[in-house]
């Protein structure tokens, strides 16, 4: 069977910083990652492929640079690799960044097999939609199912899949038909350290390097900043308060600070202590 | 993945003039619609919050607010659309369907879809939750337009386009996001990213029922069963009046049983904030922040959290914020109420003991009081 994962490298968010002056975000430096939500769906792929068979292709779509991420899925263990980049392709929204991913994919199936399950990530921690998804299952006409916790079965013979789904309250058990979309769930599974075989594989791995031509696009209006109907206005630092917090000093003992804070929350909110009353009682 | 856009402010004045007339086929296209999401006969409470926000906008533009509530035939739909009059629409499309009796993207996408095609609304709200989410990426994809995630603020500018603000860069800075040329401007926010409006008893609308040809024949996904989650796993972080959280100001994960101490004395929640639970100190469902869970409790006490903005969308609403931090530049101070500056590790049992003495029913401040 042939999965495709989707994946995205991200700034790895816990080192970007803003400056301070000019709000804007200083990217010299800070390290990317593959969008930690995509291992998981990358793991569910390999699974699968190792238990039923068949490849799994990793696609993404970026500046050159992305297909550094690209090797680190093939030395997780990922087949092929393929990097979707073009100057088309820069400033996209999710609706734009769906259609070109959905021409890869189509490219991909055509070229390389064709596609039973598209895996991707629940979100990206840089833009968190959690919108491309679902907008490469609707323009490929795949089943979507989103934030699944577990896939329980895989049948190649009959087409099908059955899986949990994450939803309010509870889980649902649904069975649907082949290709689909599926996004994984984080903790759905534990995300393997690739063989040194895959490492050394990978570090040889020819990675397919696609243009938006080379991809079928031909029409490049639909791409890139040209092709999103969102537009960023403006990007701003939010106010601060007009009060900083008031600030308690210090008692002696921690417990002098500690009975000096719960006056001061008492003296800010007098309605708070009954509040606070009822619910340690219980009620 | 608007994100993936320069940042730079001073591209965004070009990009601003981007602005064309609105194209023709949009022009007829009104008024302010909120997804009513329902499940098992509940109206999940972010509809209502959306609602008021709803209110709002359509108020600012003069327009009428519909909610548009989806379901299988049962009390339950005429019930929802009373719950969304109480909460300020005017009106409620309804399809009424048992293919829709549970949530499945195909038949909840085409029915949405078809009620925004036939009766063109110009804002269409939705939560960001499971459902929302998985719902509002497919219907914004099948009418190519526009859809801004997870809004902490949403207004009407000087020219009637919708300005949908969210954090942006892992939560480092804000933006506002604006569909220009398309319409219905779609966007989703999260359960208690918007005040809860008054419920007004009583307050009436008009329910227009809209059919749909959809049969379970045609459905591909189908649903095996449901398993409701234990009541012992449910947390009800994003509702509860008291929160208690911890961040890397406790040091080493072993210290986050001093938050769940003090929450235990003050029948709080307890949560934490990102690196938490990227150190899988904590379960991802304690995450409070843009990420995890949006609260808007009474009180908020942070102990050991720097306040990055990531986290403060997440813990704004509340009432009254404390914070407990080493550092007295920390950004959590600029939005915190009252703040004191010391090491939570050592301050928090003796706070926890402070609280259990006080509040405890025999305590003879009580008793004097």
């Amino acid at each position: 069977m042939h999965f495709v994962v989707c994946i995205k490298q991200v700034p790895d968010s816990a080192q970007i910083r803003v400056h301070p002056v000019t709000n804007t975000i200083m990217r010299q430096g800070v390290p990317t990652i593959i969008n930690p939500y995509d291992l998981f769906s990358l793991e569910e792929a390999l699974r699968w492929r190792d238990k039923v068979g068949g490849e799994v292709t990793v696609l993404t779509m970026g500046p050159p640079m992305a297909a550094d991420s690209l090797r680190k899925a093939l030395t997780i263990g990922a087949d092929r690799a393929v990097l979707l980049t073009d100057r088309f392709f820069a400033g996209s929204d999710t609706l734009a960044t769906s259609f070109a991913l959905s021409a890869a994919l189509q490219k991909i199936s055509d070229t390389f097999g064709k596609i039973d399950i598209v895996f991707c990530g629940k979100q990206t921690i840089d833009g968190d939609t959690a919108q491309v998804g679902p907008g490469i299952a609707k323009r490929l006409n795949l089943e979507q199912i989103t934030y699944v916790s577990a896939v329980n079965e895989v049948n190649g013979d009959n087409g099908t899949v059955t899986l949990e789904r994450r939803s309010e309250g509870g889980v649902q058990v649904l069975k649907t038909n082949l290709p689909a979309m599926i996004t994984m769930l984080e903790g759905s599974n534990t995300v393997r350290r690739g063989r040194i075989d895959d490492a050394l594989r990978a570090a040889r791995a020819q990675i397919v390097t696609w243009s938006a031509k080379d991809a079928g696009i031909e029409d490049v209006t639909k791409c890139g900043l040209r092709g999103s109907p969102t537009v960023v206005k403006k990007v701003f630092a939010p106010t601060p308060r007009a009060e900083k917090a008031a600030l308690v000093e210090l008692g002696e003992t921690p417990r002098d600070s500690a009975e000096a804070l719960i006056e001061a929350i008492f003296a800010k909110t007098p309605k708070i202590e009954d509040d606070l009353v009822k619910l340690a009682s219980g009620f | 993945m608007s994100d993936a856009k320069p940042a730079a402010p001073a591209a965004a004045g070009g990009r601003a003039s981007m602005k064309k007339e609105l194209p023709e086929r949009f022009r007829n296209h009104k008024h302010v619609w909120v997804f009513v999401e329902m499940e098992r006969g509940v109206v999940h409470p972010v509809s209502f919050e959306l609602l008021g926000e709803g209110r709002k906008l359509a108020d600012k533009l003069g327009v009428e607010l519909a909610g548009v509530v989806l379901g299988a035939p049962g009390p339950d739909m005429l019930h929802a659309c009373q719950e969304a009059f109480a909460y300020g629409a005017d009106l409620c499309y309804t399809v009424e369907n048992p293919v829709l009796a549970d949530y499945r993207n195909e038949p909840y996408s085409k029915a949405l879809t078809a009620v925004v095609e036939a009766h063109k609304p110009e804002i269409l709200l939705l939560g960001a939750t499971t459902l929302g989410r998985d719902l509002a990426g497919s219907v914004a994809t099948t009418l190519l337009t526009g859809l801004t995630a997870d809004c902490t603020e949403l207004n009407v500018d000087d020219d009637k386009s919708l300005a949908a603000t969210r954090p942006t860069f892992g939560g480092s800075l804000l933006c506002t996001i604006y569909t220009l040329n398309f319409r219905p401007q779609m966007a989703t926010a999260r359960p208690r990213a918007m005040p809860m409006p008054e419920r007004q008893e009583g307050r009436q609308g008009r329910i227009v029922p809209f059919a749909i040809d959809l049969r379970e024949q045609d459905i591909i996904t189908k649903i095996l069963s449901f398993i409701p989650d234990r009541d012992s796993s449910k947390s009800n972080l994003a509702f509860a009046d008291v929160v208690v959280a911890g961040g890397m100001g406790l040091q080493g994960p072993e210290n986050f049983q001093l938050v769940k101490n003090l929450a235990s004395v003050l029948g709080a929640e307890y949560g934490c904030s990102r690196p938490l639970v990227q150190k899988g100190w904590v379960p991802s469902d304690r995450q409070i922040g843009q990420t995890g869970k949006t609260i808007r409790p009474k009180l908020y006490i942070a102990a050991g959290i720097s306040g990055a903005i990531q986290h403060r969308v997440g813990c704004e609403g509340a009432d009254l914020i404390v914070a407990i931090n080493t550092d007295k530049n920390a950004p959590i101070y600029d939005f915190a109420h009252i703040g004191i500056v010391t090491d939570a590790v050592r301050f928090l049992p003796a706070l926890t003991e402070a609280f259990r003495k006080r509040l405890s029913p025999h305590s003879k401040d009580r008793l004097a009081g």
